[in-house]
Formats: C-alpha cells, sequence, structure tokens
C-alpha cells in the first residue's frame, strides 16, 4: 500500500499523563486525513511528535517506507513535512516574503538576500494553489484567514509534500473556512497529502478521505468517510451518544439586566467600530449577536467589560451605569466574561490551573484574608471546578500552558459561568472544542438562563446562535440592524442581513416592531 | 514534575559553578600559575580565620539586598539596573538621619532604616511612574537615575554634610548596626547585625511573593499583563509598587554600607557595583528568595576570598575578575546545561 506517512505504535509521555498510548495512523499518498478526538485526547501532541517537536518514548515512524527518525523540525521539513500550528509564529513586523523566507533565505552572488527573487517565487507559489497572499503586505496589517495563508505558503516554500493543520477553522470565518476548503483540494490536486485536525464533523464530512479518531490518547481506529455519519463520528470520538441539538424550554425574560443605548467606540487607530449601538439583555434570556468578524463585536464586548473606552452613549447593568468603569468595577457590579482570545486574556499561562480558576476572586475571602492567600481553599476550589468541567489536566498544580487547548477554554468557563454572574458574556465560547464539551457547555449556558442570569453570546458559528440564542441581534457596521428569533429565520437569512441587507430585502419578519 | 524541576533549580547553578572554577582553573594553568595554590588562597581568603569569615559576611549582606531588589522586579517582568542608585541614595539618607537625629536606640537604628528604605524606594518611583503612566523604558531611566543618585550624593557630602570634605563624621552608635560582641568574636573584622535584616528581607520577599495577593498580582502582572487587566487588576499601579518595593531592598542594602560596615558616607569617583553585582545575583539565584541568598554568599565569597589570591599565590588581579567573570558567564548560559542535562537523561532511560 502506498502510504506516505506512517506512526506506528506511537506512544507519548508527559509527567503525569500518557498523551499518545500506543496509536498507529496511516496516511495516503494524495489524501485528507482527519484526526478526530476530544480535548486533550492527544491529536497535538501525536502531530508535533510527527513534526519533530516532541520525541516519542515508543514507536516508530515512516516516510514512503523509510523508517526514519525525526529529531527536530528542520529534518521533518526535509521529510517534506510542513506544519500550520494553531497558534501562528509569525515576526509582526515583517512583510509575508520575509516571514516565508526565514531561515531559508536565498542569497544573490554577493551574499545579499534575494528579496525579489523570493518575492516571484512566493507570488508564483501563491497563484498556484490560489492563495491570494500579497508577498509584499505586512503581517500585522492582515487578517488572520491570510495570515493563515502564509503559514500554507511557509511549508510549500519548504518544498512540504505532506501538511499538517491543526485546528485550522477554529479562528476563520465562516466565508474563509470555505476558502481554505478550496485550497486544501487544490493542493490535494498538485499532489500533496494532508492530515487535518478540527472539531467540526461538517468539515470532516465534507473534505477529507479517511479519519483516525482517538480517544483518551488511545487510536480507536481509522474509518472511510464514505462510510459513516456525523452521528457516527461523533460517537466513536467520546464513546457515547451525542446530541447536535439542544433541549430547551422556552424563554421567559424578566427585567432588564444590560441595556446599551447610542453606544460610540473607537478602536485602536481611533476608527469608529461601533457607531450608536443600541441593545438590551433581559434576566432569563439569551441574545445572540450573529454578525461577520470586524463588524465592532471585539470593541462592543471590550466596552461592556471595562477593557476599552467608550467614547460616548452609556452602558448600564442591573440599572446602574457602568460605563468606562475599571474591569474590576464591572466584574464586581455582576458581569462574567469568557474572552474570545484565551491565551491573551483568558489565562496566565505560566500560573497553575488553580491560580488560573480564582484569577478575579483572589482578593476576596476565603482566598486571601489581609492579602494572605489561602492555597487550601484556593487548590479546593480549583479541584471541584476541574471535576464540574470536566477539565483533563494532571492535576491542579499543572501549569495553564500544558492544557490542551480545549482545556483550557473549559478551565475559564467553568471559572466565569461558576461565579453565575448576572451578565454572562460569551464570546466564541465553544471555540477549539469537541462535540461533547459543546454540548456540555450550550447546557450550562441554558442552565444560566433558567436561573434567572442574561446571557450575550458572540459567536461567528451560524449553528451555534441559532441553536442556543432566544434572541438574535443581527450586528453590521457597528450597528445592531436586525433583531429576529431563532424560529422566523434561517442561515440563509441569516447571512443576507449579516451582510448589510435590509430586514425587508432579506425577507425576515422584525420581531423588535 | 515538580520535584523534578527543583532539583534541575539545583542542579543547574551547582554545575555553572564548578565549570566557571575548572575554566579558571585553565586559565591559571595556561597562564602559569597553580590553579591549587589559587584556589587554596581563594578559600583562606574567604574562610581562613574568624577574621576572613567575619569579613566575608559583610561582604555577603549588602548583595543579598541587591540581589533581592533586582529579583523582585524581575518577578514582575521589569528590568531594575537602577539598584546602584537606590543602594546609594538609601547609603546616604541612613547616614544622614544617622548624624541629624538624636535619639535612643531604640527609635533611632530603626528610623535609619526606614529613610534608607525610603529613599531607595523614591528612586525607584520615578523609573515605575514613567514607565507605567508614559511606557519610558525603565532601563533607561533607571540608569539615568544611577548618575543623578551619584552625583546629587557627592555633592550632599561636600556642600551639606560636610564643609568641602570627602568623608562625613562617624554615625552615633545610636544609629549603628556594628556590634562589638560580633566584632571580638571575629578578630575585630567589620561584621555587623545587618546579615540579620538581610536574612529577614529574605524571608519577607519570598513571602511577599509567594503567599501574598501582593506577590500574585506583581507576577501575573509580569507573565501577562492583557489577562491581569482583564482579570481586574491595575497594571500601572503594579508596575510602580514593584519599582518601589525593589527600590527599598536596595535603599536597604545601602543602610548595611552607611550604617553597619563603614558609619560614614565619602565622596564617590564611581559607582559601589553592589547594584550591578545585584543584577548577576539575581540571576544566579533564579529570582527567589532562597536562590539569591545562595548566590550572594558564593558571591561574597569569590569576591572576599580573591582578595588573597594576589598576595598568596601571585595571582594578578586582573586574572581573578577573569575567573569571576567566567563563573558568571556559565550561569547566565546554564541553558546550554539544562539542554545537555535533558540529552542526558534521554539517553539514560
Ligand atoms: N507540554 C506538555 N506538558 C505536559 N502535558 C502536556 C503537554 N502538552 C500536552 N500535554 C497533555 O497531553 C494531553 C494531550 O494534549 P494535546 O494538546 O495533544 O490534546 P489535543 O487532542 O490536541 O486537544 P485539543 O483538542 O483540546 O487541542 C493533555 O492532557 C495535555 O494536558
Ligand atoms: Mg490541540
Amino acid at each position: 500500500m502506498d502510504y506516505v506517512i506512517e506512526m506506528l505504535n506511537i506512544r507519548k509521555e508527559f509527567p503525569g499523563i500518557v498523551a499518545n498510548d500506543n496509536i498507529t495512523v496511516q496516511v495516503k499518498q494524495g489524501e485528507i486525513h482527519a484526526l478526530l478526538g476530544e480535548n486533550g485526547a492527544g491529536k497535538s501532541t501525536l502531530m508535533n511528535v510527527l513534526f519533530g517537536l516532541y520525541q516519542p518514548e515508543q514507536g516508530e515512524i515512516r516516510v514512503k517506507g523509510q523508517k526514519v527518525n525525526i529529531t527536530n523540525p528542520n529534518i521533518a521539513n526535509d521529510f517534506g513535512i510542513g506544519m500550520v500550528h494553531q497558534h501562528f509564529m509569525l515576526v509582526e513586523p515583517f512583510t509575508v516574503t520575509q516571514n516565508i523566507i526565514l531561515g531559508s533565505e536565498p542569497t544573490t552572488k554577493s551574499g545579499k538576500i534575494n528579496i525579489k527573487k523570493a518575492e516571484r517565487e512566493i507570488q508564483e507559489l501563491s497563484d498556484r494553489y490560489g492563495l491570494k497572499v500579497d508577498p509584499t503586505a505586512k503581517i500585522s496589517d492582515i487578517s488572520v484567514g491570510m495570515q493563515q495563508r502564509v503559514e500554507i505558503l511557509k511549508t510549500l516554500y519548504r518544498g512540504a509534500e505532506v501538511l499538517i493543520f491543526d485546528e485550522p477553522t477554529a479562528v476563520l470565518t465562516p466565508q474563509e473556512i470555505n476558502e481554505l476548503i478550496e485550497i486544501m483540494r487544490s493542493l490535494i490536486k498538485e499532489g500533496k497529502s494532508i492530515i487535518l485536525i478540527t472539531h467540526k464533523l461538517k468539515e470532516i464530512m465534507e473534505v477529507c478521505d479517511r479519519c483516525t479518531v482517538i480517544r483518551k490518547g488511545k487510536g480507536i481506529g481509522t474509518v472511510n468517510i464514505k462510510d459513516t455519519t456525523t452521528n457516527e463520528l461523533a460517537s466513536l470520538m467520546v464513546g457515547r451518544e451525542v446530541s447536535f441539538h439542544t433541549e430547551k424550554k422556552k424563554a421567559v425574560p424578566g427585567q432588564t439586566i444590560l441595556e446599551i443605548e447610542n453606544l460610540f467606540v473607537k478602536d485602536a487607530r481611533k476608527v469608529d467600530l461601533v457607531k450608536g449601538l443600541n441593545l438590551e439583555v433581559k434576566a432569563g434570556e439569551i441574545v445572540g449577536i450573529a454578525g461577520v468578524d470586524g463588524n465592532g463585536q471585539s470593541e462592543l464586548i471590550e466596552a461592556i467589560t471595562g477593557l476599552r473606552k467608550a467614547n460616548s452613549g452609556s452602558i448600564k447593568l442591573n440599572n446602574k451605569s457602568i460605563t468606562n468603569l475599571n474591569p474590576r468595577k464591572v466584574t464586581e457590579s455582576g458581569l462574567g466574561h469568557i474572552p474570545q482570545d484565551r491565551h491573551k486574556y483568558g489565562l496566565v499561562l505560566d500560573y497553575p490551573v488553580a491560580e488560573n480558576m480564582v484569577l478575579q476572586t483572589y482578593y476576596k475571602k476565603p482566598y486571601s484574608k489581609a492579602t494572605v492567600l489561602n492555597f487550601k481553599e484556593v487548590y479546593d476550589k480549583a479541584e471541584s471546578l476541574i471535576k464540574e468541567y470536566d477539565v483533563r489536566t494532571p492535576s491542579a498544580s499543572t501549569l495553564a500552558r500544558a492544557l490542551s487547548g480545549g482545556n483550557q477554554q473549559k478551565a475559564i468557563i467553568g471559572r466565569e459561568v461558576d461565579r453565575s454572574p448576572d451578565l454572562l458574556i460569551a464570546a466564541q465560547p465553544t471555540r477549539g472544542l469537541d462535540v461533547g464539551a459543546i454540548e456540555f457547555i450550550h447546557k450550562k449556558l441554558i442552565e444560566e438562563r433558567d436561573k434567572g442570569k442574561a446571557i450575550l453570546l458572540v459567536s461567528f458559528e451560524l449553528d451555534e446562535i441559532m441553536d442556543v440564542s432566544d434572541r438574535i441581534a443581527v450586528m453590521f457596521d457597528g450597528k445592531i440592524v436586525a433583531n429576529v428569533t431563532p424560529e422566523n429565520t434561517n442561515e440563509q437569512q441569516l447571512g443576507l442581513l449579516m451582510a448589510g441587507s435590509q430586514l425587508s430585502e432579506a425577507g425576515v419578519h422584525n420581531d423588535s416592531e | 514534575m515538580t520535584q523534578n524541576n527543583r532539583l534541575f533549580g539545583i542542579l543547574v547553578p551547582v554545575i555553572s559553578v564548578l565549570l566557571g572554577l575548572l575554566a579558571g582553573a585553565i586559565i591559571m594553568l595556561v597562564s602559569g600559575y597553580s590553579p591549587i595554590e589559587g584556589y587554596a588562597a581563594l578559600w583562606n581568603g574567604a574562610f581562613g580565620d574568624a577574621f576572613t569569615i567575619g569579613e566575608t559576611i559583610r561582604r555577603i549582606t549588602p548583595l543579598i539586598l541587591t540581589g533581592l531588589a533586582v529579583a523582585f522586579a524581575f518577578r514582575s517582568g521589569l528590568f531594575n539596573i537602577g539598584a546602584e542608585g537606590q543602594v546609594i541614595v538609601g547609603w546616604l539618607a541612613a547616614v544622614w538621619v544617622g548624624l541629624a537625629v538624636d535619639a535612643p536606640m531604640i527609635l533611632h537604628l530603626p528610623l535609619v532604616l526606614i529613610v534608607a528604605m525610603l529613599a531607595g524606594a523614591l528612586w525607584g518611583f520615578v523609573p515605575g511612574l514613567l514607565k507605567a503612566k508614559l511606557g519610558v523604558h525603565e532601563v533607561i531611566v533607571t540608569i539615568m537615575m544611577n548618575y543623578i543618585a551619584l552625583f546629587i550624593t557627592n555633592e550632599i557630602i561636600r556642600n551639606v554634610l560636610t564643609e568641602q570634605e570627602t568623608t562625613t563624621e562617624a554615625i552615633p552608635a545610636t544609629a549603628s548596626l556594628a556590634s562589638e560582641w560580633l566584632q571580638t568574636l571575629t578578630f575585630f573584622s567589620r561584621m555587623h547585625y545587618g546579615i540579620l535584616v538581610a536574612l529577614f528581607a529574605a524571608i519577607i520577599m519570598w513571602f511577599i511573593v509567594q503567599r501574598t495577593t501582593i506577590g500574585y498580582e506583581l507576577k501575573a502582572v509580569g507573565f501577562n499583563q492583557h489577562a491581569s487587566r482583564y482579570a481586574g487588576m491595575n497594571v500601572s499601579k503594579n508596575i510602580i509598587l514593584s519599582m518601589v518595593i525593589s527600590g527599598a531592598f536596595a535603599g536597604l542594602a545601602g543602610a548595611m554600607e552607611g550604617v553597619g560596615t563603614y558609619g560614614t558616607i565619602s565622596v564617590m569617583s564611581g559607582f559601589t557595583n553592589l547594584g550591578f553585582d545585584g543584577i548577576a545575583v539575581a540571576l544566579l539565584g533564579s529570582n527567589n528568595a532562597l536562590g539569591v541568598v545562595l548566590a550572594a554568599i558564593l558571591f561574597g565569597v569569590l569576591k572576599e576570598g580573591a582578595g588573597q589570591m594576589p598576595t598568596s599565590a601571585g595571582v594578578p588581579t586582573e586574572l581573578v575578575d577573569i575567573i569571576i567573570a567566567l563563573i558568571i558567564f556559565f550561569v547566565a548560559s546554564s541553558y546550554i546545561i539544562r539542554w545537555f542535562l535533558l540529552r542526558f537523561k534521554k539517553e539514560g532511560k
């Protein structure tokens, strides 16, 4: 059989945990091979082994039938293996070309870097695979989706034949996901092979040929996508039936919890991004904000939470103004916030999980008294949250950095939901989570709603918005342009509204009238 | 895992020091001196008799404090090169209050120490404030503050504390850390009670950093300012506070010299180097309190013992400086040693 990559009986241990326990993956030439597994199942670890970042304790790797020893990423490159990491590794002030050639710069005869030649080559590669990347643009000026394509170009420029994508779609908008899928198809057409890690079963069904399932570090098996269904994949992965639709009672909205009037917020470049926004969230309801990325959602959240100054307008929580209060005051007025960027805002990665669990409450009893921390209380709290939210970590004293992406997210969600704030802002709460965890988180959000809390959900996943929200506010160009209910609309209509169409054009009944 | 890390934390500096000594031995051999005699002289210079032991301890005392100062700032992600200037103003303040105030010891001595800490804290406050409010890099400001401290202090000694003299009068006994008992015990070395102050300060540093919400915030700000802001911490306040506490430790180091070792302050032609050595001590001690104490002991021993090497083994002072520098070099590049150790562990499996 023609396998380009074979990983046979791989075992990789971390202190206190076996991340990969005898896993076998065989990738055929020219296929898109999915790697599926719960958060912390060991997918990233396995791929880091293939890319030479980790050394396995056991097992062997073969490239085109040859047994190889990949001790660092340069050797992986030599064998034609390239990896696009979930967290990009780009130098922001550099241009696309400078980033791509970094480490293998082409030189002229006199020894100078031949940037023109590199630019030409990169332009050619970009055209060939339909990547639409401008070689002279600066990284800090381009979108997340474009940065990802730069990472792809980087691997291609180094001659990759096998590309590893670690959760590439988690950070993309639906539009960008479609583009990425096209790119993957054209890569295959040019004879490349792809290993794709994703939690989105829809994507696997759409582009993959085969799928290897991992559960708790063990290989469960490999299935042909043609012969399987989403439900089967999901139950293989979690070991039980998963429901994709969230059961919930009808909402019973109470008094207004969050009230925003005529809000204006500027971004870092002093451009108005929120332009006279009005929004209301009541107790006992989940309001979903639907919108294309970059229409002011992040600025809106930052203004509510006190991380960014509002230029004018008012924000009221429980009928008291919280406009431009500092984050501590806002939190104490009853706000919880699951931030969109978990590494930047949500966690101190170099703190143990336990200390991250009290990030907003450390100064209060019982976690500290007269500024002296009570570690027993902190750890007790952490242990109980870890248990309740199924955060998979060797221990509460493990650094947050060592957790898998999805488990970091679960830790943050546990911390925020547990405080049971009057208003919970959840920005992309299920980004990077497996289907089982998503189901759990949605249940938790609805539970909070049923307790009479107000929930503001911001998500680029229309499925999630449609499924969980009681009311949908469509955000476009810094304003809420429509208020609809999931029952009275569908994804197509939402898509049109998000692109700026009027309600009448989109054919939707406006519920706020 | 944590146990493994701790072992590593100890093993790496120990190996660094041994490698440094080895390199020093090779250099002595190559230049035609006997490393055995050289190191014997070093040992005798540091521990030879009660007097040298006393002198070694008094040399270690301010190094512990400047090490703590630099380490404390490091914990919140700040590089306090200004410990040097903070030492100088602390020294000046201690002697000044020692001379100016008349009070019984029980009031006078604590007052002297507190004012020295306040002076150092003020010298740390300025760069902290500029960093927090205007984003000016603390390295630049602290370097400039060092010169300001040096020249202002010299000016004050000449024109305020004395009339164009280079050294002030000695402080009265009520303001002094010197102890006749310790001196007789050590054949009249200049050892003083300051070592107790320094060790106590190390305990305080450990407690603040590891056990209090203050330390929790300072470290969080050092690791991730965005997350700290998200969590409701006041980042500016923490930056300033970190520099202030750091400066207070350094100011106290100045007091050790002012009212412990010398009892006076003299016009300085250059820096004391106590603050700069504190940087190396902090690095060597991996920025934690116990590590700093151990590193300061090593530094004090090397510096004190080195004094003997030219006289009894004929090794020139320049070579002694090179050997000390080599040890620091190996510690600073401990990354390489760490890498080898990891390699070794894996092969061993
Ligand atoms: N550097 C590390 N040190 C210690 N433990 C680690 C390290 N990296 C990963 N782990 C542990 O290994 C396990 C597998 O992690 P991995 O990142 O491979 O999961 P994953 O399948 O990619 O999950 P996710 O879908 O959440 O990204 C987790 O339990 C994690 O805590
Ligand atoms: Mg992962």
